[in-house]
């Protein structure tokens, strides 16, 4: 919304400048800008006078004028042939900041000589002050405009561009702005005049009123000027319209444009004559009704929009747009001038489903209040008269079946103390509101009987009047504290800890965290994990954006292919995020989950030497470590999903619960991605699963003080027993303290075949220092358990 | 016998002075003090002497033993030195070559901002709870004041999720404040909590809007709260986020689920307040909205406004780094292109 402070003068009298009204009521809730502001330039431009003018005596297009500048009188050359003995002109005394009026550049005027005459000052166009770029001549000011003072005063400008929240539609007009300056100045709001003389029959022996469909519509109400002469609005309507925004059309339209900014109250004229039986019916539209708005189109109608309708056909969509047959033109000498008021809900519905919002749409939705119809169409149809001529029929036609009682709110002094922790008295609360527009009155010491005013439908108890009170007397005026009640009981989220700690260890693993969009498309959902429980958002953004992530993947392995292009070394990301599992209309299942990616070298290029490419052991040492430093052991069962690699994936279990996958990524699937054809390990954890496998953690082992033995060996075996089954045969046997596979080897010197595994065995007591029988005992243990258990034999 | 003696001595010692290196000085420990060396033989031939030479040469020559040990020791210890000296000559490098690359992972600037935001509420007694990100339309606008056909729903351009056959309605949470509701339906006053979570809005994006993003909810109900510990509570956290030098103040703003509604904004801090693009030539920075819970929400979870009291707050996260370090474009936060990430 914007409002010329020029009109919102017209008011209210505030002497602030514009930048601090802005300021007041931006604090106060109305979020107000000043922009286009004319005139701040204008030091020493005065309203002037020309006294007298004679021709220059050394050229014929040019004049000499006296004027008179209040403070004295000047002679200046002037060039323009517009003006006249008595005109009010703008002038600038020398030194006064001008644009110049060829190189429309702001440039200090100087004293100057021309042909032989020194000019002291100058009458100004309003090119040459910035109003506009008409250089035709100099702008010649209206009669009454007082002499000597500055221009500043009298034409400068600014317009606020006010950002109204909804619940304050009062605000979409520039009285109701003008009552939030009023209250927050201290001065009072004067309303328009808006009396004019009847002529002629009542209203109602020219035309009826019938309010059908009760429930959409409070109140309607209605004007008849007749005799109307249809011309351009006066330059002052026409200019205000255009600093708000609006398009001059003609002087009728523009009037209920103009009374819509004033009051905030949407008015329609129809042209008398093309209404049907002299008859307006607002009533639901009828299935198949037609309708072509006021904007060209020809629109079909659905029986809940709410129409008005002559005797028998509808003549406008009912708080939304006019219709073009009964549309004000240059022919129309008789206006039926509607005000009315339309439930708010049905106009919301009805201007979005046919995708057509208006100015007056844009205020019904908000809510207006029935009362506001009749003081905004008395003064549209005085300013008819005034400016279009005709006469008005008596009264006004009037149907108000909603009407309802002003709400009365009682109001505890207290009440207001406690939410504010402001100490006020009655008084203060009491004399803000009536500022405001709200009546008071005491019903004792402690509580105060509050009428809201019309309206101000925002407000309905005590909480909404408290806002009131400290929005006028200031945020600035609610006190500093701190928070003294009781501490709530704090519940442990261990959920929440363990997932930060997740966090920190993938960190600590020197992984690069990501967060990637819930939002995925179901063909990347389908390529990298399932689209099959996946939700989907009814209102994508587009098809890349359609679907809740049932996994992690999409994200990951996008992220990746887009980093490659710029990354040197490997990359290594995980995310920690919520996947969405559907679970049919419910709200789906939301599942916190650890999703990891490796791929590309394992350190960064160095002269220190390679370390190979990363693969699946880099994701399983990470799952591994990771879950190690959770006092977690997991099982890696062989298998896993068609995504990935076969025999290169596994699944993580703890003790009979699956936790997650890790395992090389399918290189088709890598190839689906645009990944570079290098192995891409992944693995994902479920947080929630994983938290409930990890044990408390109970004692701790105590240290051994005796020394411990270490002694390698090497063992030759099929090459299908696993690793895990051979560690777990040396770890049974006693005394042995940790096992730790340091070598496979498979090829020249190794029988087909057979792999040659080498163990480094560590082997301690809590007891005793073990002697060198003991150790050898130990390892021959170890050596037959393997060889009949996995048929492994030492290697000579 | 003696002047053997002191020949022998004069020899070792002159050697001894010439050795530079622990092969020659063993050598010359062989040659002197060996078991078949020269002072050895010396001691040995002692037994020929009468006793009285013996005592007189014993004498000397044990002590020219002692002499000649410690000498050697003193040469080892000065060769060992010495070489030691050498070979750290010999290894010098140039310590400018770039290190063995040792990966560090780090966290997301919006994980650390949240961390940050919920930290310092945290240490003034609000506990982290989190919710839903597919929510109830009840809870994400109906309980909040925001009933269907509600101008204020156009304060949010909202996801909708697909459901079938007439199911409740279903949406992309598009702000943290459901979370209020579903708190104070589990709980009896005080409550006091933080929430952080993922929002989302159906809104293009562009460098200053993205559609999915965060936020941290805050919610404080019980006896005898008022609207000054709000401010008391969010100037705090301004001051610990922002630093002390920071200027906060509160401007009415509308909010349907709080009343009075509160927009906090701080001072500028590229401008220090006099005005420059970052804060559109006002000054101030919006940082979060709040305000009092509205007595409607509190009535609706079986609160009695008139015995609780409460405010509530709601700020976005990555406005917050935004802002700190000068990022022009939201789109980096979850584009993820590693030389952006790697930056924080």
């Amino acid at each position: 919304m914007k409002v010329p402070f020029s009109w919102l003068r017209e008011y209210v009298s505030v002497s602030l400048k514009a930048k601090e009204v802005a300021e007041r009521l931006t604090m106060a809730g109305v979020e107000a800008n000043v922009t286009e502001v004319t005139g701040q330039s204008w030091d020493k431009i005065t309203v002037g006078q020309i006294v007298a003018l004679e021709p220059h005596p050394n050229a014929d297009r040019l004049q000499l004028a006296t004027i008179d500048f209040g403070q004295g009188q000047s002679k200046v050359v002037c060039g323009a042939t517009n003006v006249r003995t008595g005109d009010k002109v703008p002038f600038a005394q020398v030194g006064a900041e001008l644009i110049d009026g060829h190189s429309g550049k702001p440039a200090k005027l100087k004293p100057a000589k021309i042909r032989g005459v020194t000019s002291e000052g100058m009458a100004c166009s309003e090119k040459e002050l910035g109003i506009s770029d008409s250089h035709e001549g100099v702008l010649v000011l209206p009669a009454d405009a007082p002499l000597g003072a500055p221009l500043a005063e009298y034409l400068g400008d600014a317009v606020f561009d006010l950002e109204v929240t909804p619940n304050r539609p009062d605000c979409l007009s520039v009285l109701g702005v003008a009552r939030e300056a009023a209250a927050l100045t201290q001065q009072e709001v004067r309303y328009p005049f808006s009396g004019y003389e009847e002529a002629g029959d009542a209203i109602d022996k020219h035309v009826s009123v019938e309010i059908a469909d009760a429930d959409l519509c409070q109140r309607y109400c209605a004007s008849l000027i007749e005799g109307i002469k249809i011309g351009p609005s006066p330059t002052w309507m026409q200019q205000r319209l255009t600093a708000c925004g609006m398009r001059p059309i003609n002087n009728i339209v523009d009037i209920t444009n103009y009374v819509m900014l004033e009051y905030g109250q949407p008015l329609h004229a129809f042209d008398f004559r093309k209404i049907g039986g002299a008859k307006i019916v607002v009533r639901r539209a009828r299935a198949g009704e037609r309708l072509t708005s006021l904007d060209g189109v020809d629109r079909e109608l659905r029986p809940d929009m709410l129409v008005i309708a002559d005797q028998a056909i509808p003549v406008a969509i009912a708080g939304v747009m006019g219709g073009a047959d009964s549309e004000v033109t240059g022919n129309t000498t008789s206006v039926l001038l509607e005000s009315a008021n339309f439930n708010q809900v049905n106009i919301r519905r009805t201007s979005s489903g046919l995708k057509l919002r208006s100015e007056a749409s844009m205020r019904f939705e908000r809510g207006i209040s029935p009362e506001l119809t009749v003081p905004a169409l008395r003064r549209a149809t005085q300013l008819i008269l005034q400016v279009a001529g005709g006469q008005a029929a008596k009264g006004l036609a009037d149907a108000y079946p909603g009407k309802k009682e002003a709400r009365v709110i009682q109001l505890r002094t207290s009440s207001v103390r406690q939410l504010l922790g402001l100490e006020l008295t009655q008084e203060q609360i009491v004399n803000t509101l009536i500022s405001l527009g709200f009546q008071c009155t005491r019903k004792d010491s402690l509580e105060t009987t509050v009428t809201v005013p019309y309206w101000r439908m925002d407000v309905n108890q005590s909480a909404d009047l408290a806002e009131e009170v400290a929005r006028v007397m200031g945020y600035a005026t609610i006190p500093t504290t701190t928070l003294s009640s009781e501490l709530p009981r704090q519940q442990v989220d261990t959920h929440l800890a363990f997932r930060e700690q997740l966090r920190d260890l993938m960190v600590a693993a020197g992984f690069q965290e990501i967060i990637t969009y819930s939002l995925t498309s179901q063909e990347k959902l389908a390529r990298a994990a399932s689209a099959e429980t996946a939700i989907r958002v009814a209102n994508p953004l587009s098809a890349e954006l359609e679907y809740l992530r049932t996994s992690l993947r999409p994200g990951l392995l996008s992220t990746l292919e887009a980093n490659q292009k710029y990354e040197e070394g490997g990359i290594r990301l995980f995310e920690i995020g919520r996947v969405f599992l559907g679970r049919g209309n419910d709200l789906p299942d939301e599942r916190e989950t650890l999703g990891g990616v490796v791929s590309g070298p394992r350190g960064a290029l160095s002269w220190l030497g390679e370390k190979g490419q990363s693969d699946f052991f880099d994701a399983k040492g990470t799952v591994e470590s990771v879950l190690s430093r959770l006092g977690i052991e997991a099982d890696y069962a062989p298998g896993g999903e068609e995504k990935f690699c076969p025999g290169r994936v596994a699944r993580v279990v703890v003790r009979q619960t699956a936790v997650g996958i890790v395992g090389e990524l399918h290189p088709k699937i890598a190839e689906g991605f645009d990944l570079l054809p290098q192995p891409v390990a992944l693995f994902e954890l479920d947080i929630e699963r994983l938290l409930s496998v990890v044990k408390e953690k109970q004692g701790y082992r105590p240290l051994s003080r005796f020394p411990r033995s270490v002694r390698d060996i090497a063992v030759l075996v099929d090459v299908q027993v696993p690793a895990k089954k051979m560690l777990e045969i040396a770890q049974s046997v006693p005394l042995v303290s940790q096992v730790s596979l340091f070598d496979l080897y498979s090829g020249k010197q190794v029988p087909a075949g057979k792999k040659s595994v080498a163990f480094r065995i560590a082997y301690q007591s809590d007891a005793r220092t073990l002697t060198e029988e003991e150790l050898e005992a130990a390892e021959n243990e170890i050596l037959s358990r393997l060889a009949k258990d996995s048929g492994a034999t030492r290697r000579a | 016998m003696l002047k053997e003696l002191e020949e022998l001595k004069t020899k070792a010692v002159s050697e001894l002075d010439g050795i530079d290196n622990l092969g020659d000085l063993e050598k010359w420990r062989v040659r002197y003090l060996g078991r078949k060396g020269s002072l050895t033989t010396v001691l040995r031939g002692l037994g020929n002497l009468s006793v009285e030479d013996r005592r007189t040469v014993g004498a000397v020559a044990n002590e020219l033993k002692a002499t000649l040990e410690s000498r050697l020791q003193q040469k080892q210890e000065d060769l060992k030195s010495q070489e030691l000296v050498d070979t750290i000559e010999q290894t010098r490098i140039d310590v400018t070559l770039p290190g063995y690359p040792v990966s560090i992972g780090r966290l997301h600037p919006t994980t650390r901002t949240l961390r940050e935001v919920c930290g310092v509420f945290a240490s003034m007694g609000f506990q982290v709870v989190e919710g839903p990100e597919v929510e109830w339309d009840y809870y994400n606008f109906e309980a909040l004041n925001i009933p269907q056909d509600h101008p204020a729903r156009d304060m949010w351009a909202t996801f909708w999720v697909d459901t079938e056959g007439g199911g409740r309605s279903r949406l992309l949470r598009t702000h943290t404040s459901p979370m209020q509701i579903r708190l104070m339906e589990k709980t009896r006053p005080p409550v006091r909590a933080v929430v952080p979570g993922k929002t989302y809005r159906y809104e293009a994006t562009d460098a200053t809007h993205e559609f999915m993003f965060h936020q941290v909810e805050g919610l404080a109900v019980d006896k005898g709260i008022t609207m000054g510990d709000l401010k008391g509570t969010l100037f705090e956290f301004a001051r610990r986020l922002f630093g002390a030098d920071r200027k906060a103040r509160f401007r009415c703003d509308y909010f349907p689920f709080v009343e009075p509604g509160v927009e906090m904004a701080i001072d500028c801090f590229v401008c220090q307040g006099a005005g420059c693009r970052l804060c559109s030539n006002t000054g101030w920075i919006e940082i979060l909205g709040a305000g009092m819970v509205h007595p409607d929400v509190l009535r609706r979870v079986d609160y009695d406004p008139e015995v609780y009291t409460g405010f509530a707050f709601g700020m976005g996260v990555e406005r917050i780094p935004l802002l700190k370090y000068g990022i022009d474009d939201i789109r980096l936060f979850y584009g993820n292109d590693l030389r952006f990430l790697k930056q924080f």
